[in-house]
């Protein structure tokens, strides 16, 4: 495999040139709005109180991988691009980043790679919680902090840490919501589209909303499955429309389709409901803000978990404990809350909301 | 696609051929058979660069190069035991499929059905009845449902084509979309853990430091080797792949034969079912989403022609070997997945236009 010298050195300078034009390309081409550059490019000491205080002084370095889902989606990708950044803040990790698909034979691959390396810490997002696991495990057992942030591991073996949004919380908040706005009316129509209906986080969004709805004295009576795609949610909201010709209230588990959602509403020419959307994306709350539609509401899973994610892992790997907490040790499991965004305090969720 | 079908074994003999066209069986893989009458003696430069090996150089050079870019750009990291391990584990699953999509290719056909199929297989084999029964008597009883559900799913298919006479395309596309759909409701869209321990244990050991995965992609490929350049079945493969007409005149039962290829690629998503329940400990109607792409990918860059007769199981592996290496590389140096598949699309295209010029030298020769 050692090839001459001078022809490692010409591969290399290939391979930088192809790595920079890549790089040339993504610049010129990437319709992603570039980051306000608030946090981010201040030193990891002058940002000091945002991070935790005495946490956020430089330790030893931390070598971080991280592994999510393919960014086809606008939630991922802010998922990824919050990560980065977190890690940008502090100069002591290290973040190596393996941009998976969704093919989980690949993201496997992909952490066999970070155990061969040796980094100190992963932080995954499972395309699929349970065909991961058995590969966090050989990750844990090589003596690898693992930190699991959203689709969690079928065992609790596989993690030290896990980051989780609240599915449940999110099925609960819109439902109490859609409650608070038709509940006294026991025959109101509740329709709801959901996400990809293999994923346990649809199943627990759905049971949320479910026994949420249970305590009014509602229940869901058309619901479609999407793909969390703009296409999936168009397709899935056109035939729900068609199916229920009379709707009060919607809730759509994910605001990447609900862009299609909105648009086989529009070309329906429908206005007799309420809608409530999930996961909080900036262009949704912003409709939200224009009060002229029928979206009058989102529920926020946050797109900072992985960033948190990473955070924690640094903290685990350099023996510390989360400030604000008496305990010593950082959490076993961190559950981030749902909040319901409404016209009233939409200005408050805004500034963190990811761009779809 | 059919004007693109060069003349078969069967015809070389009987039909003066057309010069300018090379006869499958010198390229085919099937040594030992009759070479075209323009043909002159090859001399021994010509007869290694015409040889198997002369065949597979430019993909043998196509993966040294993708192995030093590795070398040079994350040097030990990626030239370990460890590393090589990973790519080759990660490609097992992929190999495995590339097999049998050889045959169907090299028979003249297409599967875009078996990435589905792999991931019904899966869910199949792992309901809670087939894992009670495979609990109660053997951990086989896995094995032996993901094989059955791949191989029939692979019969339907082949009665359809060779049968039903729906072109190959529409028929596995339909199977691609069924398949997935009847997974699904099989495994109500959940991943379904797998819990017979025995069937794990033996599946992710090691066999002399080696996966045991990687030992069936072997065994497959090396079945898939001799079944296709040392059998009558591989020969008829070829006859029925260059021209289907001739091979019905020389007296083989073409659609028969045809509908065997297509239970063989089944076959084969049955095994790398198998494979992907052992690797994740989980059936998934999404497990295998594109495969049938990759497969497809990696037979063609091997040299097989899509056109059909001509085939190469050595290629094959070459190119799934190549993609998982490429693969690899670029999450060994941080490169973003959009980039991998602007890349893959790059070698494709280059894999192609290499053969066809390697195809044109040899007919002037």
């Amino acid at each position: 495999m050692s090839a001459p010298l001078e022809l490692r050195r010409r591969w290399t300078l290939a391979a930088a040139a192809t790595v920079a034009t890549a790089a040339l390309v993504t610049g010129c081409t990437s319709n992603t709005p570039v980051p306000e550059e608030d946090e981010g490019t201040t030193s990891s000491d002058g940002g000091g109180e945002a991070m935790g205080g005495a946490n956020a002084e430089s330790g030893e370095t931390v070598t971080i991988g991280f592994s999510a889902p393919a960014a086809d989606h606008g939630w991922m990708g802010a998922i990824t691009r919050a990560a980065l950044e977190e890690a940008e803040r502090y100069d002591d990790v290290d973040l190596r980043v393996a941009e998976a698909t969704n093919d989980v034979n690949l993201q496997i691959s992909q952490i066999e790679t970070f155990i061969n390396d040796g980094v100190d810490a992963i932080v995954l997002l499972p395309f699929d919680g349970a065909a991961l696991t058995e590969v966090a495990i050989e990750a844990m057992e090589a003596g690898i902090t693992v930190v699991n942030v959203d689709r969690e591991f079928s065992s609790p073996f596989a993690a030290r840490t896990t980051v989780l949004g609240d599915n449940y919380g999110m099925g609960v908040s819109a439902g109490t919501y859609i409650c608070e706005q038709v509940g006294d009316d026991p025959d109101a129509v509740v329709a709801e589209i959901a996400g990809i209906d293999s994923l346990p986080l649809t199943q627990d969004r759905s049971q949320g909303f479910e026994d949420a709805l249970a305590d009014c004295g509602l229940d869901v009576d058309n619901r479609v499955a999407a793909d969390f795609t703009v296409q999936g949610g168009q397709q899935a909201a056109a035939n729900l429309l068609q199916a229920a010709p009379e709707i009060d209230a919607l809730w759509n588990h994910d605001d990447d389709q609900g862009v299609g959602v909105m648009a086989a509403i529009e070309e329906a020419g429908r206005d007799e409901f309420v809608m409530v959307g999930g996961a909080g994306s900036a262009n949704v709350m912003r409709e939200i803000q224009e009060d002229d539609s029928v979206l009058k509401a989102t529920v926020v899973y946050p797109s900072t978990q992985a960033a948190d994610g990473v955070r924690l892992a640094r903290l685990i790997v350099q023996g510390k404990a989360m400030a604000d907490l008496v305990e010593v040790e950082v959490p076993r499991t961190v559950q981030l809350y749902a909040p319901v965004v409404t016209v009233d305090n939409v200005e408050e969720y805004l500034p963190t909301a990811f761009e779809s | 696609m059919s004007e693109q079908t060069p003349p078969t074994l069967a015809t070389a003999g009987s039909v003066p051929p057309d010069p300018d066209r090379p006869t499958p069986v010198d390229r085919g893989g099937a040594p030992g058979t009759a070479v075209g009458p323009t043909q002159p003696p090859p001399s021994g430069l010509r007869r290694f660069l015409h040889g198997a090996a002369g065949r597979n150089i430019g993909l043998v050079i196509a993966l040294v190069l993708v192995c030093v870019v590795g070398f040079a750009t994350a040097g030990e990291r990626f030239a370990s035991v460890d590393n090589l391990m990973t790519i080759l584990r990660f490609a097992a699953v992929i190999g495995v499929l590339s097999i049998g999509m050889t045959f169907v290719i090299t028979g003249g056909g297409i599967d875009l059905s078996v990435g589905s199929v792999l991931g019904l297989a899966s869910v199949w084999a792992s309901t809670l009845a087939t894992q009670t029964m495979a609990g109660d008597i053997h951990w086989i009883v896995m094995v032996g449902t993901a094989l059955a559900v791949g191989t029939v799913c692979g019969l339907v298919n082949g009665v359809l084509i060779a049968y039903g006479r729906v072109v190959a395309f529409i028929a596995t596309l339909a199977m691609m979309v069924g398949a997935r759909g009847l997974a699904e409701m099989i495994a109500n869209r959940q991943t379904q853990l797998v819990t017979v321990d025995p069937f794990l244990d033996f599946f992710r050991a090691d066999l002399l430091g080696i996966s045991v995965l990687v030992w069936i992609f072997a065994a497959v490929a090396v079945a898939g080797w001799v079944l296709l350049n040392r059998t009558t079945f591989g020969r008829r493969t070829l006859a029925v792949g260059g021209n289907p007409e001739a091979a019905r005149l020389a007296g083989i039962k073409v659609k028969r034969h045809t509908m065997y290829l297509y239970a063989i690629a089944g076959l084969t998503a049955g095994i790398a079912a198998v494979m992907m329940l052992a690797r994740t400990t989980a059936g998934s109607s999404t497990h295998g989403q594109y495969y049938e792409l990759d497969a497809i990918a990696a037979v063609v860059v091997g040299g097989t022609l899509l056109a059909g007769g001509r085939g190469t199981i050595v290629g094959t592996v070459f190119g799934v070997l190549i993609f998982a290496t490429l693969a690899n590389v670029f999450t060994q140096n941080n490169l973003s997945i959009s980039a991998q598949a602007v890349a893959r699309g790059v070698i494709i295209v280059a894999a192609v236009l290499l053969q066809q010029r390697l195809a044109a030298r040899h007919r002037s020769t």
